[in-house]
Order: structure tokens, then C-alpha cells, then sequence
């Protein structure tokens, strides 16, 4: 039997690597796929909570995770698209205008 | 043993290609390793006993959400993108936030208590089927976030359309 320590200390790791990704890259797709990496995290250690304490509301909340992870998709790659047909770049370091 | 051996190959792999996924200069190539990621965590759901929800991460993740990005990437034209500067100037600070978060979060693993277990156990989810005990969960006590689901999903169909489309005339 897996302990389920095991489970999330892996969760942890995928979500400070998908964080690390987001600090540090600046290709805003892949800033975006960042985020993604940190909501699937988040899935894996739901699904283990949910198996270990042997509760199925674990799953839902996945369930649920999923559907927004799939709406955020949606808007965030139209963002870009607009943000791209203003600026040609996917560059988050060229989005200045709203600097303080 | 061998249980411990499976979990081990999983979690290798999807730290691995996580890191493959951040690190990788080209968003082509970082979706193609996002993809073998999706399946590998798939295959550690049907590990835990969540065969519907590995299926829905096959087929929403893998299957919908990361066509969407590869459409997107293969849309604009990043060609010039490539010969920019891909990582910020801080990334050492970044690593310590990061690091120290990882050791906060690990060490507080080491005071979990469990709760008390509730009522799907692994024998009675399979004498009724995964999805069909989901499915009661989330059509009766789950009915109205679910509502809130589809609601969601609609806004999510009408602001794509709407910040995506061309200004007809301006």
C-alpha cells in the first residue's frame, strides 16, 4: 500500500514546479500552461484524499475543478488572441501599458 | 511492492515532464510533453480507483483543453518569439520562493490526521460502479453546483466568441 504522504508530497512538487514555471517564464502561453499544471496538482491530490478517506466527494470537487480548468482555457486563449492581434507578440514583458 | 514500483514510474515520469513542459524554449514542444503528462496522470487516477475521472482526463484534458492550446500556438506566429530572452532575470529568487514553499508544505504533511472515513469504500464503489455512485453524488447533493457548472460553461462559450471575434465595424 502506497502511503498517502507519497501522494502529496508529489502533488506539492507538480504545483511549486507548474509555480516556478509561471514566475519565471514569460511566454504567456506557457505561463498559461503553468496554471494548468498547478490546477492538475490540485486534481491529484484531491483523487488521493478521496481514495484514502474512502469519500467520493473528492471526485466532484475534481469534477468541478475540470470544468473550470476547461471555461478559464477558453477565455484565457481568446485573451490571447486579442492581445496578440494588438501587440504581435505573446510576450508578457512587451504588455507594459498598464504600468503604474 | 509492486504497488510501490507503479507509484514510483508515475511519479518519476510526471515530475519529469512537468519540468520538461516549463523548461522547454518552443510552446510546441512544451505541449506535446503537457500531453504525455495528462496521460501519465490519468494513469495514476486508474491507480487511485477513479476510472471516470481518468477517462475525463483523457478526453477533456488531453483530448480538448490541450488541442485548444495547440490550435492557439499554431495560430500565432511565434517564430520571432523564440529568439527573445524566455526567462525573467529573477528566476534564482523565484526558485528560493519556490523551494521554500515546497519545504513548508512538506513539513506540515507531517502533522496530518486523517478524518474519519466515509461510506464509499473501495468494495462498495464496486458493487455500484465508479460513475454511477459519481453520478448520484452529483446529481443530488451536488445538483446545484452543477447548475453553476453549466453556467459557467456558457460564459465561458459567449466571452470566447465575444473577445475573440474581429470588430465587424468600427
Amino acid at each position: 500500500m502506497v502511503p498517502l504522504h507519497w501522494y502529496l508530497t508529489l502533488s506539492a512538487a507538480v504545483f511549486m514546479i507548474g509555480m516556478f514555471g509561471f514566475l519565471t517564464r514569460r511566454n504567456i502561453i506557457i505561463m498559461f500552461m503553468s496554471v494548468e499544471l498547478m490546477l492538475n496538482a490540485v486534481n491529484i491530490s484531491l483523487v488521493s484524499f478521496s481514495h484514502y478517506l474512502q469519500d467520493l466527494r473528492g471526485h466532484v470537487l475534481v469534477f468541478f475543478v475540470i470544468t473550470v480548468a476547461a471555461a478559464e482555457a477558453a477565455i484565457g486563449l481568446a485573451i490571447i488572441i486579442s492581445l496578440f492581434r494588438n501587440k504581435q507578440t505573446a510576450h508578457v514583458d512587451e504588455m507594459n501599458e498598464m504600468k503604474g | 511492492m509492486l504497488q510501490q514500483l507503479f507509484f514510483g514510474y508515475y511519479a518519476f515520469a510526471i515530475i519529469i515532464l512537468s519540468l520538461l513542459v516549463v523548461t522547454r524554449s518552443n510552446p510546441v514542444h512544451s505541449v506535446m510533453w503537457m500531453l504525455l503528462l495528462f496521460f501519465h496522470i490519468a494513469g495514476l487516477y486508474l491507480f487511485l480507483n477513479a476510472e471516470f475521472i481518468a477517462a475525463i482526463q483523457v478526453i477533456v484534458y488531453a483530448g480538448a483543453i490541450l488541442v485548444l492550446f495547440l490550435f492557439v500556438v499554431l495560430l500565432l506566429n511565434l517564430r520571432e518569439e523564440l529568439s527573445l530572452r524566455q526567462v525573467a532575470g529573477s528566476w534564482p529568487s523565484a526558485f528560493f520562493i519556490v523551494a521554500g514553499l515546497f519545504v513548508v508544505v512538506t513539513a506540515a504533511l507531517g502533522s496530518y490526521v486523517p478524518g474519519p472515513v466515509g461510506a464509499y469504500s473501495i468494495a462498495a464503489v464496486r458493487s455500484e460502479t465508479h460513475v454511477k455512485a459519481l453520478g448520484k453524488l452529483l446529481y443530488t447533493e451536488y445538483l446545484f453546483p452543477f447548475e453553476i457548472a453549466s453556467l459557467v460553461l456558457l460564459v465561458a462559450v459567449v466571452g470566447a466568441v465575444v473577445l475573440a471575434k474581429r470588430k465587424l465595424r468600427s
